[in-house]
């Protein structure tokens, strides 16, 4: 996390870009602008800049934002909530389609299922999420008139209209994932139906489906997890074409918005609430290993 | 569990899905839906000049003077003036009733607060703070300017309608550091801004304020009557023009600002929204260029892209239908008192690229290169960019286009350096029309060297012409003095104005009482 910190802070230093001049406008003057840096400190040493930040930090205090003059803790707060719902319900959908798709794909190898199964997991690589988006949109908001075109509405305001506006942006964001898991179920079912104890499940009479669920797939379970986890710490790191075409205000928004306008606070506390989400799922996906395999052990 | 404890928690749970909003007062309220412009990331119009700021502005603030569809001057929150025969004191008097949204009542000391910070950071409002002595507050509602020497323009400075506009604050606020940014929006406007529903990048949330005293004339631009006929307003920003013209399909949104040129067709289609031209004055694009390095250091090199740059070429670039745009062949808005085509000859007609091509020659031009730096996530300017590079190009100019975002762009276009240490030649943006409508806002055209505007020319001659206009007796006075500087800006060519164009407003059919103003104004709009 010190690394992170260092190494943005010591990027964002490099990186050419001004938000005095952002902020000032486009008929700002250079005298306007330079007194602006000024008032800001952004002519301040990095040494001094990088031990103010850090000062803070040790106080909990990410900084405030230099354009809307409110705190990089409130502006993530605002945003953590669209980002972890979209998160949430994206993978409860993912999970519910592609666990099961890739297991029957694994089963029927071969057939005609496995290869449909595999022409729907390319499709969902193959169609850009913006498409989808555009298709969805059209089809079930303008259409049919059935759910909202973008926008969210926080659970607090209730779950119908919190679920309503996350439908379409989670199906469309959920299609890589979906393709992604159900190939990965694939592959890690197909490895452990190979395997002799599933041989000798068989042989002992279990139900097919015990052998699939209660052998095959729990064995299976550790690089599923993993794709999983990959994916937690990636929606939550920002899905910005979802979040854009839906107008949902995520972190992946925020971070953009951020960096086009170079509102150091912001990038800086974001990236540091992203290393420390990364560090945490993958501890979390590290541990479940235990539970889905005994034979693991930290 | 019993039948009955089931049924209680059925009923439990379908109030907890129901939410707290199903028959709340939120639901029996107008609330007007409106899609900006742009994302407002920053609360104080005095501290920037973004567009989308001042708009925020309008809202939450009320100003003294406002300029109504004549151009005249009219009181806002000023009930009576006097001007002394000398021309050199102004009493102004506040009206009945004016109250900031904390409840306190508007007091000189406000008045004469905001002025003053205003004055410290806009170029007419510094104008007028040179010509004064001094400002004082004769009672709570009284306050008098005096000035060292006679200033004709006192009340057009006063009543300016676009960035910086000198809106009226709390003295509290208004003591604020002009260079740094504020961030309570507590104003004496027909809206108030509930802060705690802000989200950046999002939704900003105004609610009708109720103690507001409308004047009894009717809205003409932001002069007259500011009657909020809505109880709520919501800002929705939407960065995607697609998922926005969807909105508006939808019936989620009932007023989109600007619609790009081309989803106009798209909604259209669409019986239950309008697509109409709500800005009788709308944006001019420009080139400008850098002053400091060859070639465009030579005014023979400037002046050569005159017979190069078509308008109407750029004007469909920016635009896209020629319906919503057209050749402006004048430093000052087209439309407006002060414009006309005086010495534009080079600019209009049929363009002339051996001519352009002989004052390359005459410049001197060695074949360096020239560096147009371009923001490609700003259509108005890219399309721009395009269409200079095209021309630079057809008449033996060595250029590229450096791309990046607007944000680099305006970054690096503060650089005075050569191009080979990260510096520039050319650049591109557009201004809305009330900020090119004479020689006091209109600020491509200065000439005052290290502190003029990006580019930095410095023309004495400018400088002077510029100051026998601020001394103009009478109208014609200023009308000929307008012309001279005209004259000049197309010898001296600060910058080469690429037409006027508008982006149209949307709004569905049950809105109505839309004013038209080169600002979207949301008084007087009502919802059915």
């Amino acid at each position: 996390m010190a690394v992170v910190a260092f190494v943005v802070f010591l990027l964002l230093y490099l990186t050419p870009g001004d938000p005095a001049a952002i902020l000032a406008g486009d008929a700002a003057t250079s005298d306007d602008i330079r007194r602006i840096r000024e008032k800001l400190g952004l002519d301040d040493p990095f040494h001094e800049r990088f031990g103010q930040w850090l000062w803070r930090l040790a106080h909990g205090d990410l900084g405030t934002s230099i354009f809307t003059n409110l705190p990089v803790t409130q502006l993530i707060g605002q945003r953590i909530e669209p980002t972890l719902s979209l998160t949430f319900c994206t993978l409860v959908i993912s999970v519910l389609v592609a666990v099961p798709l890739g297991v029957v794909a694994a089963a029927r190898a071969g057939t005609w299922v496995d290869r449909a199964v595999m022409a729907i997991s390319v499709g969902g690589f193959s169609i850009p999420v913006f498409v989808l988006a555009y298709v969805l949109i059209y089809t079930f908001s303008i259409e049919l008139e059935w759910l909202p075109v973008q926008g969210y509405s926080p659970i607090r305001e209730g779950v119908v209209q919190w679920a309503r506006h996350l439908v379409l942006p989670s199906i469309a964001l959920g299609t890589v994932y979906i393709a992604l898991i159900a190939r990965m179920t694939r592959a890690a079912m197909l490895d452990v139906l190979a395997q002799d104890y599933v041989r000798t499940a068989q042989a002992k009479g279990l139900a097919p489906g015990e052998v699939l669920i209660g052998h095959a797939l729990k064995n299976a379970a550790v690089p599923i997890a993993t794709v999983i986890g990959i994916g937690i710490a990636l929606l939550i790191g920002g899905a910005i074409v979802t979040e854009t075409v839906f107008a949902l205000p995520g972190i992946g928004r925020l971070t953009v918005d951020a960096i086009l306008r170079r509102d150091y606070p912001i990038i800086q506390g974001v990236v540091l609430m992203f290393s420390a989400a990364y560090v945490l799922i993958n501890l979390a996906v590290d541990l479940s290993y235990m539970f889905f395999d005994p034979r693991i052990r930290y | 569990m019993t039948r009955r404890l089931r049924w209680f928690a059925a009923a439990a749970v379908a109030a907890a899905i129901a939410g707290p909003w199903a028959g709340s007062a939120l639901a029996q309220q107008k609330v007007l839906k409106f899609i900006p412009q742009a994302d407002l990331r920053i609360l104080d119009p005095i501290a920037t000049t973004a567009y989308i700021t001042r708009n925020h502005g309008y809202m939450v603030y009320d100003t003294l003077f406002a300029i109504d569809d004549k151009f005249q001057v009219k009181p806002q929150m000023v009930g009576k003036h006097e001007v002394s025969k000398d021309g050199l004191t102004y009493t102004f008097t506040l009206r009945d009733g004016l109250k900031f949204h904390d409840g306190a009542p508007v007091k000189s000391a406000d008045c004469i607060a905001s002025i003053d910070r205003w004055s410290k950071r806009d170029a007419l409002g510094q104008k007028l703070a040179e010509a004064t002595e001094s400002w004082t507050a004769v009672d709570d509602k009284t306050f008098r300017l005096k000035l060292k020497k006679p200033f004709p323009l006192a009340l057009d400075a006063l009543a300016k309608p676009s960035s910086n506009v000198p809106f009226i604050m709390p003295e509290r606020i208004a003591k604020t550091d002009p260079f740094k940014n504020i961030d309570d929006p507590t104003g004496s406007g027909p809206f108030k801004m509930v802060k705690a529903e802000w989200v950046p990048g999002n939704k900003v949330v105004y609610v009708k304020n109720n103690d507001y005293v409308p004047r009894k004339e009717p809205p003409s631009w932001a002069s007259g009557g500011k009657v909020a006929k809505v109880d709520r307003v919501e800002w929705i920003y939407i960065p995607d023009s697609a998922t926005a013209a969807a909105a508006m399909n939808a019936g989620e949104a009932d007023i989109w600002e600007q619609v790009p040129p081309d989803l106009i067709p798209l909604l259209a289609k669409n019986k239950q929204i309008t697509v109409k031209n709500n800005d009788p004055l709308g944006s001019m694009g420009m080139i400008r260029f850098n002053f400091l390095h060859p070639p465009f250091n030579n005014e023979k090199m400037r002046q050569a892209l005159f017979y190069a740059v078509n308008q109407q070429d750029y004007v469909i670039g920016i635009a896209g239908d020629p319906k919503n745009g057209k050749p402006c062949y004048s430093y000052f808005t087209c439309g407006t008192p002060l414009s006309s085509e005086v010495s534009a000859e080079p600019l209009k007609g049929k363009r002339d690229l051996d001519k352009a091509k002989q004052l390359v020659k005459e410049s001197g031009y060695k074949g360096e290169k020239v560096v147009i730096i371009d923001a490609t996530d700003q259509p108005i300017v890219h399309s721009q960019s395009l269409l200079t590079l095209e021309n630079l190009k057809k008449i033996g100019v060595n250029a590229e286009i450096q791309a990046g975002d607007w944000g680099t762009l305006i970054t690096r276009r503060a650089v005075k350096e050569p191009i080979d240490k990260g510096g520039w030649n050319i650049f591109h943006t557009w201004l809305v029309g009330p900020d090119m409508v004479n020689p006091a806002v209109n600020f491509p055209i200065r000439g005052t060297g290290e502190k003029a505007w990006f580019g930095w020319p410095t023309d004495a001659k400018m400088e002077e012409l510029r100051e026998a206009w601020f001394n103009a007796k009478d109208a014609a006075e200023s009308k000929k003095a307008a012309d001279a500087v005209q004259k000049r800006a197309f010898e001296f060519v600060p910058i080469i104005p690429t037409g006027q164009f508008i982006l149209p407003t949307a709004f569905r059919s049950n809105i109505s009482g839309l004013i038209i103003a080169p600002i979207n104004l949301l008084w007087n709009v009502e919802k059915k």
